[in-house]
């Protein structure tokens, strides 16, 4: 196995608040290869987002990296002066964001926002820069370009903006690419598209990709490893394939029967039953175990690293695999 | 666009007419005239005389009919003090009142958007909150007192500035101009300060609010992602979004700091329109309080055709006509 472009060790994103700190997320581990794909997977609240945010260094006040680190490309990137870690942003770690009519500024035509992100990091003249950012609209598979550098963010699909932000979080062949659930806001047809292109797209500059999402049915297709996040933690974390057809942990195996299509037809979706806990009032031991059917009164206790070869999830009692003594 | 600007001039004649017979009615009801302009020990037959000079003797539908039919041609009426056209009684003071309101918003532009952009990106700053302490009290402390105040500290204590008239003027292309001598300049700074500081208080709250809104948009952490510099995001992505609101309530201050620059006006003895109103109503100079009004009517109309002009070349999102695709 190759070095990984990134590894993330304990992570930990605390937001002030009037009550106190409360901890979005709690000492997360992830590692992912060049060139690799990893689903992130979790419901609203779970801390995928602030994940994604955290790795980019975009966490605004009252929220703070309370503790961990980043390595990327060999540099931890909690503590980096924001000079140098603004010099990162949009070179090697680029993101793209949920809502593609939002995150391209609607005053702006599409050329600005292109070439100001060129010129943002490299020295070139105004028609070069015009150049590679037709030629990255092409590769993202816009027609007629020209005319598409010319336009106002309205007057273009929401799966052509998508399109255009994954564009040019591409300009700089990033080694990272981080998608925070940007097919959400597309119809299905258009999702599937942008998922094969971005894939595509990642595949063939080499970037790893990051993509996180609450739909499984996205990750399983997409991805090669998946981490699912539950409460601020990674409480499970393997190969796709793997944990699809034996979870470890008794979350994922709910987020996995709550699938429609893994249901029969006419039968009625099985769900978690009760709500995530909200941030300030996390229990101390497993924040799953209110409403896990094989808790017990010890998993009021921290839970232990459960593993199989490759795999890991944070579980006293998983369905598959040992716990660690 | 060309249907648009009938539409609006037709939207306009109808204002224009409507407002015609409120303030012909309004000035009719206030009192008459006859009890200014006759010697107090006149006869009836000299009054009677006056009034059939003046056609004060119609009754109200007829002396309408007058107006309007004059009006129509050009002519608001003669004044009864001054005995020249009215409008061109309003016109000789009009340079001054234009001088005073433009610098008064240039200080207003230039000194609030820089002042409400650094407060709105450090809302909870030191000098955050103190601009926005100061722009509370712009805008609740009476502006007459903060006239006099001005030119209490700075003409009668410090003695720096004049505190009031216009000073010396030169003629230029036929209009007299205090902005060409060192002398007008001097007597601008007051006045001008005066009726700018409201305006100046509302637009940087404006510009605060705008700026913490657009901060939070997803096109401002797309364009930290992209790694543009700090400078680029606030000056170009956040600046161009404020300004639509800010160029709205601009247009129509700049309306009422013509209009109704009475009250600065009338604390330095400025030689402008808005004192000439002020001394018309006194006199019941009724030709110049309805010819003055009309014009008002008139600048309202214009200015506010051109803020809808100016947004629609600032915001690509408006659209002039239905003919675009």
């Amino acid at each position: 196995m190759t070095a990984p472009v990134l590894s993330v060790e304990a992570l930990s994103v605390a937001f002030r608040t009037e009550h106190g700190d409360l901890t979005a997320l709690d000492r997360i581990d992830l590692a992912v290869s060049p060139g690799e794909v990893v689903g992130l997977v979790g419901e609203s609240g779970s801390g995928k987002s602030v994940t994604g945010l955290a790795l980019m260094g975009l966490i605004d006040a009252p929220g703070r990296i309370s503790g961990g680190a980043i390595r990327f490309e060999g540099r931890d990137l909690v503590g980096l002066p924001e000079r140098d870690l603004r010099s990162l942003r949009g070179t090697r770690l680029a993101m793209i964001f949920q809502d593609p009519m939002t995150t391209l500024n609607p005053v702006l035509r599409v050329d600005t926002q292109m070439v100001e992100a060129i010129h943002a990091h490299e020295r070139v003249s105004a028609a070069a820069a015009r150049a590679r950012a037709r030629e990255a609209l092409v590769r993202v598979g816009i027609p007629a370009p020209d005319e598409r550098l010319r336009a106002y963010p309205h007057q273009l699909s929401g799966g052509m903006r998508q399109r255009i932000a994954i564009a040019i979080a591409l300009l700089h062949r990033p080694a990272l690419l981080i998608a925070d659930e940007p097919t959400t806001a597309l119809d299905v047809t258009i999702q599937a598209q942008i998922l094969a292109e971005a894939q595509t797209l990642c595949a063939e500059m080499g970037t790893a990709l990051v993509w996180i999402t609450h739909d499984l049915a996205v990750v399983a297709g997409l991805a090669d490893r998946i981490c699912v996040m539950y409460a601020g933690r990674i409480v499970e974390e393997g190969p796709v394939a793997a944990v699809i057809e034996a979870p470890m942990h008794p979350y994922t195996a709910g987020l996995i029967g709550s699938s429609p299509s893994r249901n029969a037809r006419g039968a009625p979706l099985t769900q978690i039953p009760g709500l995530a806990p909200s941030l300030g009032r996390r229990p101390p031991g497993c924040a799953f175990a209110p409403r896990c059917p094989s808790a017990t009164p010890d998993c009021a206790e921290p839970p232990p690293v459960a593993a199989l070869p490759g795999r890991t999830a944070l579980c006293r009692h998983p369905l598959h695999g040992e716990v660690r003594a | 666009m060309l249907t648009y600007l009938f539409q609006r001039f037709g939207q306009a004649l109808v204002t224009i007419a409507a407002m015609a017979l409120l303030v012909f009615v309004g000035v009719y009801a206030i009192a008459d005239p006859i009890d200014m302009l006759a010697a107090p020990d006149a006869t009836a037959d000299e009054r009677a005389a006056i009034a059939a000079r003046l056609g004060l003797d119609r009754p109200l539908p007829v002396q309408f009919a007058t107006f309007a039919w004059n009006a129509l041609h050009g002519d608001l009426g003669r004044s009864f003090v001054y005995n020249e056209p009215a409008v061109q009684v309003i016109l000789q003071r009009l340079p001054a009142t234009l001088e005073l309101a433009f610098t008064a918003l240039a200080i207003a532009v230039v000194v609030g958007l820089p002042l409400g952009l650094w407060a709105g990106l450090r809302p909870d700053s030191a000098s955050g909150r103190a601009i926005m302490a100061g722009s509370i009290l712009g805008f609740s402390l009476p502006n007459f007192w903060q006239g006099l105040m001005l030119v209490l500290v700075f003409a009668v204590t410090l003695g720096w500035l004049p505190a009031g008239g216009r000073g010396e003027t030169v003629r230029v292309l036929g209009i007299e101009t205090g902005l060409l001598t060192l002398d007008g300049l001097r007597h601008l700074v007051l006045p001008a300060l005066n009726l700018a500081l409201f305006k100046l208080a509302v637009v940087i709250r404006l510009a605060r609010a705008g700026t913490r809104e657009a901060m939070l948009q997803d096109f401002v952490r797309f364009a930290r992602a992209k790694g543009l510099a700090p400078s680029r995001i606030v000056g170009v992505h956040v600046l161009k979004t404020i300004l639509l609101p800010v160029i709205t309530v601009i247009g129509l201050e700049l309306g009422s700091m013509i209009a109704f620059a009475v009250v600065t006006e009338t604390v330095f003895a400025w030689p402008g329109i808005g004192k000439l109103l002020i001394d018309s109503i006194n006199r019941l100079d009724r030709p110049v309080v309805v010819a003055y009004l009309m014009l008002t009517v008139c600048l309202f109309i214009v200015i506010n055709l051109v803020v809808d002009l100016i947004y629609a070349a600032l915001d690509p999102r408006v659209r002039l006509s239905e003919s675009e695709p």
